[in-house]
């Protein structure tokens, strides 16, 4: 053992070539073992395992583990309103997120690479929201909308603040968008941020002397130069939007009446409110293929129109 | 300088108009702030306007509620361990993965990048099972185990991109000069790569500090609570106690807050540099 650790060190030259190789492994087995081995205990055999599980009716209590096939499946495609209704909550919700967190994210880093006096500031204040969980800020807009927008309105006396933000299907919808979009507009500002300073200035004032529009500036040359940009704000705005969980959990619990359950939701009341956690990893299971499906569409979509600059 | 010359009347208006957009965003902190030192009746009263008397008890009843010492220590323990050892775990893997594109590497990589996909639900039944089956829930070892294996694979992807860009003639060097492969990497490579390793940091540290729902499953002692746990707790017990909610809910965002206003500029050229990588 002192051996080949000393032959290691002064690198002798007359190492044998099965020593090198011993020396390999132990070098793969050090730098690639322990980051393998977590990987593949948290999440490749819990993984698989849970595609064991959806075709069982596994309840999470009882020893006995039967396999029923598709059946979870078929119940969950043909007979499962909750799915249903948390998966058309979240392509809705997911589909007006990203649209609106997108164009508010590019408006604010568009308006703060001007020479503001102030915009290093009001960089902060935007992004500030992003540093407070979903949890914590579920709670914070539950006042806000119980309490905040109730003085509001009474001050104001306009309408839109009286509204019951929370009891009711149709408001609550957009009052989760209200709160999705002012945690992530501030991230998506600073990634925009860095892909406008990235445009080369000549590029921007040889088309000022030609006499181009603000707007044909924004769209045939500041839109097609950001486009990797905006691969990975869309990218993310997707992911976390069709992964919502904790914001709902906290402002709305899901309701009135599920309106607002999410299917990260759904799956965790079918698990452990409904104690049916094979039908709830079977739902898991297509949410990732869903998941799976949309980012890599996307992902394809945006970067055939990234350019190279 | 170029701030000066360039600044015009338009200049002005638009920048009146993105400090007013800067106060909206920043209305739910105040109404936040104002009403966390009210007494219940003047929350209830007037939730927009200035205290009448301010009830600093509020503050006090909210630190023993939540145990605010014990949950930030959770929170602290939690945060700090995982990241220290998903930062050394990620690196040290992403650096062989570099070096010795062998097909097992280039296939475990492959692998690595296509998990990030994966959302938490799909794994989470069977991974609760399998940590009671190892005698892993309920403890913090447990979740700090879970968080390794599930960070991993974007803390990888990072580092994997940046070692690439690290020149290989200063290992080559170092090698000559008769270091070995792990005093390449923990002398020369490690220092190199101190930017990542702050980027990877700061992302990790978002997640992990904020996170609920895993803690959720794997801590049910009250003493264990993180952060927002103990929050979660105390909503449920009480529901509507504005006057105790508010102040605990300051308490909560106060460490990262606190956390950002000192790291800023790191955070968001980790964010930066993060999001380009990713």
């Amino acid at each position: 053992m002192n051996d080949t650790r000393a032959a290691q060190t002064t690198r002798h030259v007359t190492r044998t070539s099965g020593q090198r190789k011993l020396s390999q492994w132990i070098q793969q087995l050090v730098f690639v073992g322990p980051a393998t081995f977590f990987f593949i205990l948290i999440v490749i055999i819990p993984f698989f395992l849970g595609v064991y599980y959806s075709f069982t009716d596994w309840n999470g209590i009882s020893r006995q583990i039967n396999w029923i096939g598709i059946e979870n499946y078929t119940h969950i495609l043909t007979k499962d309103p909750d799915f249903r209704n948390a998966f058309w909550f979240t392509v809705r919700f997911t589909v007006v997120g990203i649209i609106v967190t997108n164009l508010l994210g590019f408006i604010l880093a568009y308006l703060l690479t001007k020479p503001l006096r102030t915009r290093n500031i009001l960089r902060t204040v935007f992004f500030m929201p992003n540093m407070i969980g979903g949890l914590l800020l579920g709670f914070i807009w539950q006042f806000i909308f119980i309490r905040g927008f109730a003085a509001v309105g009474e001050a104001t006396g306009w309408t839109l603040f009286n509204l019951p933000w929370l009891g009711d299907r149709a408001t609550s919808f957009w009052g989760i968008v209200i709160v999705f979009v002012w945690q992530t507009a501030g991230y998506l500002m600073v990634i925009y941020i860095s892909a406008l300073n990235n445009i080369p200035k000549d590029v921007l004032e040889s088309a000022e002397i030609d006499g181009a529009s603000r707007w044909q500036v924004i769209r045939n040359i500041i839109l097609p130069l950001i486009m990797p940009a905006v691969t990975i704000c869309l990218f993310l705005a997707i992911s976390w939007a069709f992964k919502m969980f904790d914001l709902n959990l906290a402002l709305t619990g899901g309701g009135p009446f599920k309106a607002t359950e999410s299917v990260a939701l759904d799956i965790y009341n079918e698990a452990f409110t409904n104690n049916r956690l094979g039908l709830g990893t079977a739902k898991a299971v297509i949410f990732f293929v869903i998941v799976a499906i949309i980012t890599s569409i996307q992902v394809r979509a945006t970067k055939s129109r990234e350019v190279e600059m | 300088m170029d701030v000066q010359s360039k600044y015009s009347a338009r200049t002005l208006i638009l920048e009146i108009i993105v400090i007013l957009l800067g106060l909206v965003f920043l209305i739910p902190f105040y109404f936040l702030i104002i009403n966390s030192v009210k007494s219940f009746g003047d929350i209830l009263s007037n939730s927009a306007s200035w205290p009448q008397q301010f009830v600093w008890s509020n503050y006090v009843d909210a630190w023993k509620a939540i145990d605010f010492p014990s949950a930030l220590k959770n929170s602290l323990i939690v945060t700090i361990v995982s990241n220290l050892l998903l930062v050394l775990i990620s690196a040290m893997a992403a650096y062989q993965m570099v070096r010795h594109p062998s097909r097992f590497n280039r296939i475990l990589y492959f692998v690595l990048v296509a998990a990030m996909v994966i959302p938490f639900q799909s794994i989470m039944l069977p991974l609760m099972e399998m940590a009671s089956a190892y005698r892993l829930s309920n403890s913090m070892l447990g979740l700090i185990v879970s968080y390794l294996g599930f960070g991993a694979p974007l803390s990888i992807f990072l580092f994997h991109g940046f070692v690439k860009n690290v020149p290989l003639e200063i290992e080559q060097a170092a090698r000559v000069d008769g270091s070995n492969r792990y005093g390449v990497f923990f002398r020369i490579v490690c220092p190199l790569m101190m930017p990542m390793f702050v980027t990877v940091i700061i992302l990790n540290t978002l997640w992990i500090w904020n996170d609920y729902l895993l803690p959720s499953l794997m801590l049910s002692s009250p003493e264990m609570r993180t952060i927002p746990l103990a929050t979660y707790s105390f909503f449920g017990q009480y529901t509507k106690q504005w006057d105790m909610a508010l102040p605990a809910l300051v308490l909560g965002i106060t460490p990262i807050i606190i956390f950002f206003l000192f790291l800023q500029r790191y955070i968001i050229q980790g964010i930066t540099a993060g999001s380009v990588k990713g």
